[in-house]
């Protein structure tokens, strides 16, 4: 599928999931202003992780209210796909284009390690080269990845299977029931803490990020 | 505001009487307040180099690859494929005494300017960093607040912090050390420079506004510290990463034009320095206009604006006809863009303010004629050579071992990475704790950079010569255990008052084994800093000449780590000889911290390094460690807990006594997993490298030579305690 | 005239950073410490005369920007 990643200012993860959107489709993705406001052409856009307007005030407040994201926001009603890694997870919740928000780590201190992370339904157009219930090999590197959402919020998610990845073994930044990922209703969305696609190459240490964007390429 | 400049002004600003009286000379009038700011500023140590600069000139600085040696913002090396390392270390050790989040957050900060103002796109950050005794009260708030500090910059930036070193020692106490490095890439053929040039070319201010921050930092990093320097917290800066990353990604995309004649960020001493060094490299003269100067205050002065040392700004002088080109970019980025002066013939900084000529000063003596001071040396004592025999073992090597790895200087080191971003790029190829350097590859191809920071304050304490020379080397070492060809350094040189006889003896001592060092590996200094007057109310730092090392892989698939594999035979390289003199197991088992340093033979350094990497490039090298800090017996435990692979080790020759053989800390060794040490040991022979089989790995416990056993999960328990442990406890401690 | 906007994690949200100083205050010997919120606050100079309308606005603000209402509630005070 066609890929556009935008790009906010402070964003600085937008080269690696460049990389990793390349290895799988052989495509490279559009890059996007945060200041254009034309996503025609494009199935997939991809918000990466960094620090947009520095995560000033909250992370991803400011990104949430610029202008590309009028234009995302219609992306998502057409029906587009939507990836948010990180800090692109935070400005996803924060334009309300998915559930709940992301709190400071529960330790206060930035996390930046290997996670483990359990794939919750393998039926979706991210998650359809994985397993449903495998566990795979992440890496997060954030402040403010500690999910939240009140209890009605959390049951009508995982009702409706809409929570994407889970940590496995230690909940490290204290997310509400272990999540670390969730999906828009119509599955089209999805928004996760660690980065995929920072593990797409055996030389980096694997390539269990690989899966996702492979799905993605073939979609 | 502005006070009457006299001699006793001029000493208040850091000038001696003799530097004063040069400045009258000079100026051949009384200077005014700002122009009295602007020498005090330039002559000051931490911009003039005056006691240093005559014994920086031994180090060796040239080889066939280095572009640009010391003088740059940055050292410049070939590393092929057309492209260039850009590096700098750099200390920011009084800011972060102060306010130790934004001291250290902004010494990152710094060095990244340093670094990018040369055209270099940063890759990689380490830091070196020395504490004071965990035990004194403000050590761990301290350590809290430089670690965040370094975290909170380098992660927004989104440049990945992958190395560095950590030490603790009660001369830090009231003196902490951060020493910041960033390593950046450039197209060989692409470097930007700081040389003005080009009468009538406009100077243009780029980045953040100016404000009062860190006005006299630059003398303040010259000057001792006493009980009342709390007081001084309003000349902190406090940075802004958000506005860094825009003007990196700025200035790249303006490097990407032809607009800019030269480039220099404003460090210490801001508009003063860059402005001064601009223009005086480029044998031109400058006019400045401070009113147009973005200012995020009102009612600032000309002597303020000149000496603001705000942050996240450049200075640069570009084509004028490119300079609409040049504004758009910076429009787009929401940077402040603005001409604030021109280019002239005249030689002299002229600075303008509401109309008035506020400083007008000749740049050739302002640059020639600034003090240089040979001050008198005192050489260190040497210490006598001790020997192992007679030094009891009283824990034994079980409990010597668990002891050493628990210790504040050789544990776990998780809890202060975990807080960096290590692999934002996607090119981190070994991340802190996988090897004894760090790997980052380059985008696009198959090369990579190994990169290190390391010294042995302890070793400079105890012979300066000896522990300049195992600095230098050591790096030279890391570099070659995970497979890279080492080709320069950067040394960040923190030392007490020069002005005592018995520091500046350390500074040319240290000096005199760095350039041993450099001269015999191959491996010249290309950038450096220097700090002194590290000194609280009359005690001194250990002498700790940090160096910063840079090698290259032809191929980031051939670099090995230390995690040691399964199956394989142990050897060690290198001649042990149960060197204890200033070891750690001397000073954590013993409580002693006296002898000689172990001494480094730079011929066997060579040799001994020349066949590790051969055999790593070979790919007969599984995993590779260099042994340092506690010795053979903590090298091999740190290899087997890096990858929960155990051993079992064999007895030692009779002829060392066993815990002189297991932790003695003798230079120029590695440890080895290799599939057959004896075909191993033969061609190590044939190359005049000594090498003996120490054992064999598997398992998942460490099998020490006495029969004593510990699984890897207890040492790895011992060695991951400390910090959280620390860092969690009472605060009121 | 100047609008003062309090934001303040909502009852029940977890708040780390309150619970950091809690516990610090106590470890300084603060005994009579029960709960500690931490929010931020944040001032706007308004080019605007009417409080009525200085508030209007910056209850606007919060509600769009300022706080997330998911996890935050905001107060305005108008001086």
């Amino acid at each position: 599928m066609k890929a556009g990643i935008v790009v906010f200012p402070g964003i600085n993860r937008e080269r690696d999931m460049a990389i990793a959107l390349e290895q799988s489709s052989g495509e490279k993705p559009r890059m996007i202003w945060h200041k254009e406001t034309d996503l025609s052409g494009l199935d997939l856009v991809v918000i990466p992780g960094g620090f947009s307007f520095g995560d000033y005030l909250r992370c991803g407040a400011m990104a949430a209210r610029s202008p590309v994201m009028a234009a995302i926001h219609a992306h998502a009603t057409r029906g587009g796909y939507i990836l948010g890694v990180c800090n692109g997870f935070q400005i996803l919740t924060e334009a309300g284009l998915l559930p709940g928000a992301l709190l400071r780590n529960a330790a206060l201190r930035f996390l930046s390690m290997d996670c483990q992370l359990t794939v919750e339904r393998a039926d979706t157009v991210f998650t359809k080269r994985y397993q449903k219930g495998q566990t795979f090999r992440s890496v997060m590197a954030h402040g403010d990845g500690n999910f939240f959402a009140d209890d009605a919020t959390l049951d009508r998610l995982e009702g409706e299977g809409l929570v994407a990845f889970r940590y496995a073994g230690e909940n490290l930044n204290g997310s509400a029931r272990a999540i670390a990922g969730v999906y828009s209703p119509n599955l089209r969305v999805l928004g996760l803490m660690p980065h995929p696609e920072d593990l797409v190459d055996p030389l980096m240490g694997g390539t269990d990020g690989k899966p996702l964007f492979d799905a993605l390429a073939a979609a | 505001m502005e006070r009457d400049v006299n001699q006793a002004l001029a000493r208040e600003f850091g000038l001696n009487a003799e530097e004063y009286n040069r400045v009258l000379e000079i100026m051949g009038r009384t200077p005014s307040f700002t122009e009295l700011g602007v020498f005090s500023v330039m002559w000051s140590e931490h911009c003039s180099y005056k006691s240093s600069r005559v014994w920086l000139k031994q180090l060796p600085t040239k080889a066939p690859w280095v572009i640009h040696g010391p003088g740059e913002n940055a050292g410049v090396v070939a590393i092929g494929d057309g492209l260039a390392a850009i590096f700098k270390m750099e200390s920011h050790n009084h800011p972060s005494f102060i306010e130790p989040y934004q001291g250290a957050a902004t010494g990152v900060g710094g060095i990244l300017r340093d670094v990018f103002t040369m055209g270099a796109r940063p890759i990689a950050n380490l830091n070196a960093l020395r504490f004071g005794s965990p035990d004194n009260a403000r050590t761990r708030r301290i350590v809290d607040g430089v670690v965040r500090g370094i975290g909170g910059y380098g992660n927004c930036v989104g440049v990945p912090t992958v190395g560095g070193e950590i030490n603790f020692h009660p001369a830090y106490d009231g003196n902490p050390l951060v020493n910041a490095m960033t390593v950046g890439i450039a197209p060989t053929d692409r470097i930007f420079l700081s040389a003005a040039a080009g009468i009538g070319n406009p100077v243009v201010y780029v980045g953040s506004k100016t404000g009062r921050d860190g006005i006299h930092g630059a003398t303040m990093a010259s000057a001792e510290f006493d009980a009342n320097s709390e007081e001084k917290r309003p000349t902190v800066q406090v940075g802004d990463p958000f506005t860094e990353k825009l003007l990196i990604e700025a200035c790249l995309e303006l490097m990407a034009t032809d607009a800019i004649v030269a480039i220099q960020d404003m460090g210490a001493a801001g508009l003063t320095s860059s402005s001064v060094e601009m223009a005086g490299k480029g044998g031109v003269g400058i006019e400045l206009n401070l009113d147009n100067v973005p200012a995020r205050e009102t009612g600032m002065t000309a002597y303020e604006f000149m000496l603001s040392e705000s942050q996240e700004r450049m200075l640069m002088v570009l084509k004028p006809e490119r300079e609409a080109v040049a504004r758009a970019i910076f429009e787009k980025w929401d940077l402040d863009f603005s001409i604030i002066g021109y280019i002239t013939d005249t030689g002299r900084i002229t600075v303008r303010h509401q109309g008035e000529i506020k400083a007008d000063i000749p740049l050739a003596p302002l640059n020639d004629q600034a003090p240089l001071y040979t001050r008198p040396t005192v050489e260190t004592p040497k210490q006598e050579q001790l020997n192992a025999a007679r030094i009891e073992d009283r824990l034994g090597l079980t409990a010597g071992l668990r002891k050493l790895l628990a210790c504040p200087d050789l544990c776990s080191r998780a809890w202060v990475w975990d807080q960096y971003d290590s692999t934002v790029g996607g090119q981190t190829v070994k991340r802190p704790g996988a090897a004894d350097a760090a790997v980052v590859k380059l985008e696009g191809l198959k090369r990579a950079l190994a990169l290190t920071t390391d010294c042995t304050p302890r070793y400079c304490l105890a012979d300066p010569e000896m522990g300049g020379m195992q600095a230098v080397a050591e790096a030279w070492r890391n570099l070659t255990a995970v497979g890279a060809r080492p080709l320069a350094i950067t040394d960040n040189m923190n030392f007490g008052n020069p002005e005592k006889p018995e520091i500046m003896g350390q500074f040319a001592a240290a000096i005199r084994g760095m350039a041993a060092a450099c001269e015999a590996l191959d491996f010249p200094v290309v950038s450096g800093n220097v700090s002194l007057y590290n000194e609280t109310e009359g005690k001194g730092i250990l002498p700790t000449p940090a160096i910063g090392g840079l090698g290259v892989l032809e191929d980031a698939a051939q670099a090995v780590g230390y995690g040691l594999p399964s199956w394989l035979d142990i050897v060690v390289i290198g001649k042990t000889q149960g060197w204890l003199g200033q070891s750690l197991w001397l000073r954590e088992i013993n409580g002693r911290e006296d002898g000689a340093p172990p001494p480094v033979d730079l011929a066997v350094e060579r040799a001994n390094g020349d066949f590790v990497r051969s055999r790593i490039l070979s790919g007969e090298i599984r995993a590779c460690h260099d042994v340092s800090d506690g010795g053979l017996l903590v090298a091999v435990a740190e290899m087997a807990m890096a990858s929960g692979v155990g051993a079992r080790l064999s007895a030692h020759p009779r002829d060392v006594p066993g815990h002189a053989y297991w932790f003695g800390e003798d230079q120029g060794r590695y440890v080895v997993a290799v599939p057959d040490a004896a075909s191993f040991i033969r061609t190590s022979e044939a190359a005049g490298v000594p090498a003996v089989r120490i054992g064999v790995s598997g398992g998942g416990d460490l099998t020490l030579p006495d029969g004593g056993t510990i699984s890897i999960e207890t040492l790895r328990a011992d060695h991951a305690g400390f910090f959280p442990a620390w860092m969690n406890g009472d605060n009121r401690s | 005239m100047k609008a003062t906007v309090t934001v303040m994690l909502k009852t029940g949200v977890l708040d780390p950073q309150g619970k950091a100083i809690a516990h610090a205050l106590g470890t300084l010997g603060f005994d009579n410490v029960n709960d500690v919120r931490a929010g931020k606050v944040i001032e706007l100079d308004l080019n605007e005369t009417d409080p009525a309308k200085a508030r209007a606005e910056a209850e606007d603000m919060a509600r769009k920007l300022l706080a997330n209402g998911v996890i935050e509630s905001f107060r305005v005070e108008v001086a």
